[in-house]
């Protein structure tokens, strides 16, 4: 339940007026309650309840704002459902910005709220604040997890059901962790790569926090898809993580810090393009312009950072030498791909994705029936909304079965790992990998050297 | 009037779950997709099948609570807006196909099944539902049916009330009607029925629906044509009906429409047209071949500047892209899209398009015109701000012109977005004194105390009819 807030001064701010200062009226105005985001929305097609939906949403915020209603403990809930997938956005004839409006409204609670469950609180925290930004910290964490995999630790937790302490949500999770490494791309293989042949432009690689540690090999792999393709690789190591989930969390403050800190540092490596092989990242990156709005020191950066991220598969399709993908190993391999909800609805590439998959020698794509619905991770909704997110991951998973793919492709750790969760959990293990489009691509790669 | 003890009966009838007063619900069911109206309901309620909703007009009915039952909310007449509070009664919960039935070709469905789970569900048995008005992505049967929806296809195919061949429908006392049935022919006394389709929530609650299909087309050509006179592209309309040629769609996008969607789309079209038709036929092959062949003859004749037929498939796309985003690209000019559907005999489309640049120019406002030219059913489209009160008199002003203007042309106020609200002042000027008395008297019989949607088709009073005479 929101409380009101002291000020420092000594005067209390509500909720509402914390509400009316951040959210912009002019989107909630645009809104035209046409309806048209109602089947676009995954809450709303699980429960069919106009609350659970875009249009109700904002007509929710819009009461609270003009004083029809109070912004109550069921109206925080129900801000907490929405998915962010944003697919609602696409949908809007109006184009009304849902994404920046649901921002602002968790924003707003965030300032207010008191109450988190004990794990979630003190987990995002940790994460938040302690982790995320910090690199060498996430390293360290790699290194530790590393050790936890390989040296049997694992599996005697495992084996002595340590992990039952916890909520079912992080048990799931712990058992399908990709191994982790203590290096991060940097150390593996350096921070700046000659393009092969003649250089098209040079392209800043955003390596990601949980990315680099957890999906050191796909980073790798990234840069070597880049270099292929025609682009000299430059890896800046002042980069941050990208503030994804502190600004969908409602912790804009913090999201707004690592923006200016990501913008220095791409800035002075002299990028032509930000390349990011995770949706989620790709979606703020790109939209840090509107992010620092409100900071005119920071508007003629931003405004030089945000056109230029793009997702890998867009860039390799749309600027570079697509590579030839022989695919000898995979022929008759049967293949399906899970959109990234921000990489489709935010960085508007589905197409590219699909192109590169499809030009594999010798492999048969099956499009999934709702492959551009949301999967239930959305960040960190799958451990924060467990009940919504596991009914999402178990239609996902029905339609996972329809297609009879062998590989499960995806384009941002998110869904992968919730793809890799929806197969362990359904026992598919034999019969469906869950694999980074970038990988899958590198696996097939006439390596010319 | 609502109160806990009615709250209670009707908890005891769907479940605690299934009746909501709290104010998330009660705010997000204050609307519909009509712009500007607002009024909060008393609660929400789902019923889940015949039994309870019969049984829930039983307890509103004794109690004396206004109800007003809805699908997805999207119509654009204020049809589902709770302007005198109560009950809004929302269907979705029955949202079952209960039969198609390949002998007869027909189906049976519950109100709240969604209208394009609908046409798919169909479409892969093989057989064709047409009614495709453009929220059908969202919109329900029932919905539907209770607004006469029409769509583009309507020229060729008819629209909603062409395909209800039986309703069952609980009226305002909880008794329960079955009207039609898998019938191609039924005379038995007055066409409950049709009365039933367009009748807005005002008549009965509509509880199940039996829905003519028919067979799909085989094949489907698509073209564009551009002109630089109106009338010519009128007169296009005129002749390739008077050639007997019915296309399956034959829309139109005004001179002001063109150049906002161009500016949107980047579709590079010649801004100083003063008309593009875009137009489909389907059928067999050679037929359809036929038919396109002596269209686009007709359109030369008529002096059309371009045009445009499709090869492929993918060009179809293209060439539709410019009507398919006008809504889009009218939107977002501004905050607030007034959409009406004021309609027309066919052959007084060119002369009801020039009226209408008259009527935004004489009032200050943007209006932009498109819409289904086949059947004459015009969508002026008004872009604004809510909060500009000024302005939105000007724009009110205008349509009231422009329903006049429609009338005086042998016209309609709606063609297919229903009275609702915010036409209820002008319905009289369409049907007359008469016309209104007679429709009340069926109200009176269906529900004697005004439980039913009460507030819409009739308003309290008429707005009076300026006639202006055009010399």
């Amino acid at each position: 339940m929101a409380e009101p807030r002291t000020m420092e001064h000594g005067m209390t701010v509500s909720l509402v007026d914390t509400l009316k200062n951040k959210l912009d009226y002019d989107q909630l105005t645009n809104c035209m309650r046409c309806g048209f985001c109602l089947p676009a929305c995954p809450t709303f097609r699980e429960t069919g309840l106009e609350a659970e939906s875009p249009r109700g949403r904002i007509a929710l915020m819009k009461a609270a704002v003009d004083g029809l209603m109070k912004p109550d403990a069921a109206f925080e809930e129900q801000m907490d459902h929405c998915l962010g997938c944003r697919a609602c956005e696409p949908a809007c004839p109006a184009g009304v910005k849902y994404g920046q409006l649901i921002e602002q409204t968790r924003d707003s609670i965030e300032q207010h709220t008191v109450r988190h469950r004990w794990w979630v609180k003190s987990a995002r925290k940790l994460a938040f604040d302690g982790l995320f930004p910090h690199p060498r910290r996430m390293r360290l964490l790699g290194g530790a997890l590393k050790v936890y995999q390989k040296s049997g630790l694992q599996k005697l937790t495992q084996g002595i059901g340590i992990m039952n302490l916890f909520p079912d949500e992080l048990k799931g999770m712990e058992k399908i962790m990709p191994e982790t490494t203590g290096s991060g791309v940097i150390k593996e293989i350096g921070a700046r790569h000659p393009a092969k042949g003649e250089k098209i432009a040079t392209v800043g690689l955003f390596r990601g926090c949980i990315m680099d540690i957890m999906f050191t090999k796909t980073n790798v792999n990234t840069v070597r898809l880049l270099t292929e393709a025609g682009f000299e690789v430059v890896i800046p190591d002042a980069q941050t993580c990208c503030g994804a989930l502190h600004a969908h969390s409602g912790e804009g403050d913090g999201a707004k810090k690592l923006a200016k800190s990501n913008i220095r540092a791409f800035k002075e490596a002299g990028v032509d393009w930000i390349a990011t092989n995770a949706g989620g990242c790709g979606a703020l990156l790109m939209e840090y312009d509107h992010l620092l709005h409100d900071d005119p020191q920071w508007k003629e950066d931003s405004a030089w950072f945000a056109p230029r991220v793009v997702d890998v598969a867009k860039l390799v399709v749309e600027q570079g030498r697509v590579p030839d993908f022989a695919g000898d190993e995979q022929a008759g391999v049967r293949i399906t791909y899970q959109d990234s909800c921000h990489m489709r609805n935010v960085m508007k590439s589905s197409e590219a994705p699909r192109k590169l998959m499809k030009s594999v020698a010798g492999v048969q794509f099956v499009e999934m029936v709702d492959s551009d619905r949301c999967c239930g991770s959305a960040g960190i909704y799958n451990l924060t909304q467990p009940d919504m997110a596991g009914e999402l991951l178990d239609k996902k998973m029905d339609c996972a079965k329809n297609t009879s793919a062998q590989y499960m492709i995806t384009s941002n750790p998110g869904c992968l790992l919730q793809m890799k969760l929806g197969i362990s959990k359904n026992g598919m293990e034999n019969e469906m990998k869950a694999v980074h489009l970038v990988d899958f691509l590198y696996e097939n790669m006439v390596k010319k050297d | 009037m609502w109160s806990e003890t009615v709250k209670k009966e009707l908890q005891g009838i769907m479940g605690e779950k299934w009746v909501k007063d709290d104010p998330e619900s009660l705010v997000t069911h204050s609307y519909d997709g009509t712009p500007m109206l607002q009024s909060l309901p008393d609660a929400v309620i789902y019923p889940e099948n015949t039994a309870q909703v019969s049984e829930t007009l039983k307890v509103l009915s004794k109690h004396k609570v206004p109800v007003v039952s809805r699908g997805s909310g999207t119509n654009l007449c204020g049809g589902t807006v709770p302007v005198q509070g109560g009950v809004v009664m929302v269907m979705h919960r029955m949202n079952r196909i209960l039969e198609v039935d390949l002998q007869n070709l027909t189906a049976i469905v519950q109100p709240g099944l969604n209208t394009k789970q609908f046409i798919t569900h169909v479409e892969g048995l093989g057989l064709f539902y047409p009614p495709d008005p453009s929220s059908m992505s969202i919109s329900t049967i029932g919905g539907n049916i209770a607004e006469g929806s029409g769509g583009l296809r309507g020229l060729k195919y008819g629209t909603t009330k062409d395909y209800v061949l039986g309703l069952e429908a609980v009226l305002a006392n909880g008794e329960i009607i079955r009207t039609g049935g898998k019938l191609m022919k039924d005379v038995a006394g007055y066409d409950l029925t049709k009365l039933l389709v367009g009748s807005e929530g005002t008549l009965a609650v509509i509880t199940e629906a039996t829905l003519k299909l028919v067979p799909p087309p085989k094949y489907k050509k698509t073209m564009l044509a551009m002109f630089k006179d109106i009338y010519g592209a009128a007169r296009t309309v005129s002749s390739i009906i008077e050639n007997r040629i019915i296309p399956a769609t034959l829309e139109f996008l005004d001179r002001p429409t063109i150049r906002v969607v161009d500016d949107f789309a980047k579709l590079g079209l010649p801004l100083d047209m003063e008309a593009i038709l875009l137009i489909e036929q389907d059928g067999d092959e050679e037929s359809v071949e036929r038919d396109i062949a002596r269209i686009e003859e007709i359109c030369r004749s008529e002096q059309a500047e371009r045009i445009q037929v499709a090869e492929s498939e993918a060009e179809a796309l293209k060439l539709l892209t410019a009507r398919r985003s006008a809504f889009t690209a009218l939107a977002r000019l501004r905050p607030t899209t007034i959409l009406e559907d004021a309609t027309v005999p066919r052959s007084k489309i060119a002369d009801m398009v020039l009226e209408i640049n008259r009527i935004a120019l004489k009032h200050n406002v943007t209006i932009c015109t498109f819409g289904h030219a086949g059947d004459g059913n015009l969508h002026p489209t008004a872009t604004t701000d809510a909060r500009d009160e000024e302005e939105i008199h000007r724009v009110e002003a205008a349509f009231e012109d422009i329903f006049e203007a429609a009338i005086r042309l042998g016209g309609t106020i709606t063609g297919e977005h229903g009275v609702g609200l915010v036409k209820a002042p002008f319905l009289e000027w369409k049907v007359g004194a008469a016309g209104i008395a007679v429709m009340q008297g069926i109200k009176q019989a269906f529900d004697p105390h005004q439980l039913l949607n009460p507030g819409k088709v009739f308003a309290k009073s008429s707005r009076k009819r300026v006639v202006i005479e055009h010399g």
